[in-house]
């Protein structure tokens, strides 16, 4: 029984969302803030319990380590966000956390610039490594905009645009599938759980 | 005293951070796991700010009967519900706050993201029209990549699968490889900015 009614709940805010392919109405706009409260509700005791609890009561109050009160102080400071006078305080939690942009400089560096260039230098032994190098050079000529695309850069850039629509393309189709399969979850549940018409 | 204090702090801890990659030492370490204890303290209370926020909103909508009001009470009512059945009844398995997740919030998201299927075709009827060939090759890779990863498309040809990996392997990897560099760039030159105390516009306004 309470499986049956689990299940209409779950079913009737699915049709409520599904609702919105006719148009904008009243039940989807009723499930849309539904699932805003029901997500930020659910973090709250997540956040209490994974974060709060063992990162800052436990190490102040159980394990004595009092120099953590400084953090949460500082963590306090982010409600100061909404006073008129008094925002400028938010910016020192803020500014902490900030200071990894340090760690980051070399790390973006290393993997998405170096890592990426070293597998671009591969020897060139078979069409498809050729393929490879001549669309990632076009496709990072395409982005350098300090010289116009005219003649014979243009047309190099225009080679760059034409891998990145395959690329588009290809993520894109991997987009569409992830989005087909959840489709096809729901209406399985609609069929299968709901109204029990298909095993 | 604003906002010169808080800039101090992030380049000082900044250069504190380039100084820990490049020269890994036992204090280097001290100095990260501190940091990390600090950041894991301060965490919890960013989500009071997002918690605020949202009653700030929702709550100045009620007050003033702005337009479909009624919706704004939906919201807090359900913030409400949500936290405090987990925090009675606890968040494991069998509690009211996992039959929440399970029956409410879990099917309403996957039902939000699956619509995304039939404006996704939208759009791709509309990319098609266009008549464009750069858009009619975008379509086509999309095409015999979706193709590539049913069992419809080996059906049709043996060719289909081996096309659809031909284009992840080598024309997508191509591409990939030179997105990734472009915002691998972008970001460098972004953190450096930071670093530097050339971009502050996280900082918010005065």
């Amino acid at each position: 029984m309470f499986e049956i009614l689990s299940n209409i709940v779950a079913a009737l805010l699915t049709l409520f969302i599904f609702s919105f392919l006719y148009k904008d109405n009243p039940f989807y706009r009723f499930a849309e803030h539904l699932l805003v409260g029901v997500t930020m509700g659910y973090a709250i005791p997540l956040v209490y319990t994974n974060a709060f609890i063992p990162f800052v009561y436990q190490p102040i109050f159980l394990e004595g380590q009092y120099w953590l009160i400084i953090p949460s102080i500082l963590g306090i400071l982010y409600i100061f966000r909404f006073t008129k006078n008094l925002s400028w305080l938010s910016r020192y939690p803020i500014a902490f956390g900030m200071g990894i942009v340090g760690m980051g400089v070399p790390m973006s560096m290393h993997s998405s610039v170096l890592v990426q260039m070293r597998n671009a230098m591969r020897p060139i032994d078979n069409i498809n490594t050729l393929i490879i190098f001549l669309g990632t050079v076009t496709i990072l000529l395409y982005f350098y905009f300090s010289k116009p695309h005219k003649g014979l850069y243009g047309k190099f850039t225009n080679i760059g645009i034409w891998f990145m629509m395959v690329g588009f393309g290809a993520s894109f189709g991997y987009t569409v599938m992830a989005r087909i399969s959840l489709l096809i979850g729901r209406i399985q549940f609609l069929l299968g759980d709901f109204l029990g018409l298909i095993k | 005293m604003k906002r010169q204090i808080p800039l101090i702090i992030v380049i000082g801890l900044g250069f504190i951070f380039v100084a820990h990659t490049f020269i890994p030492s036992r204090t280097s370490q001290d100095f990260y796991d501190w940091w990390v204890s600090w950041s894991k303290a301060i965490s919890p209370f960013a989500v009071v700010l997002g918690i605020l926020s949202l009653f700030m909103v929702h709550g100045t909508k009620i007050q003033r009967k702005a337009p479909n009001w009624q919706y704004s009470v939906v919201t807090l009512l359900a913030v409400f519900v949500t936290a405090f059945v987990g925090f009675v009844w606890g968040t494991d398995e069998g509690t009211p706050f996992l039959w929440l997740f399970k029956n409410v919030q879990m099917p309403m998201s996957a039902t939000m993201f699956s619509l995304l299927a039939f404006y996704i075709a939208s759009a791709a009827y509309k990319a098609f029209r266009a008549k464009s060939p750069q858009a009619t090759v975008l379509l086509v890779a999309a095409f015999i990549v979706m193709l590539g990863q049913v069992p419809l498309g080996a059906a049709i040809s043996r060719w289909i699968p081996e096309a659809s990996q031909w284009i992840l392997n080598v024309p997508n990897l191509a591409a990939k490889r030179g997105i990734a560099t472009g915002v691998g760039l972008g970001a460098t030159a972004t953190s450096l900015k930071i670093l530097l105390g050339i971009e502050r516009t996280y900082l918010g306004s005065d």
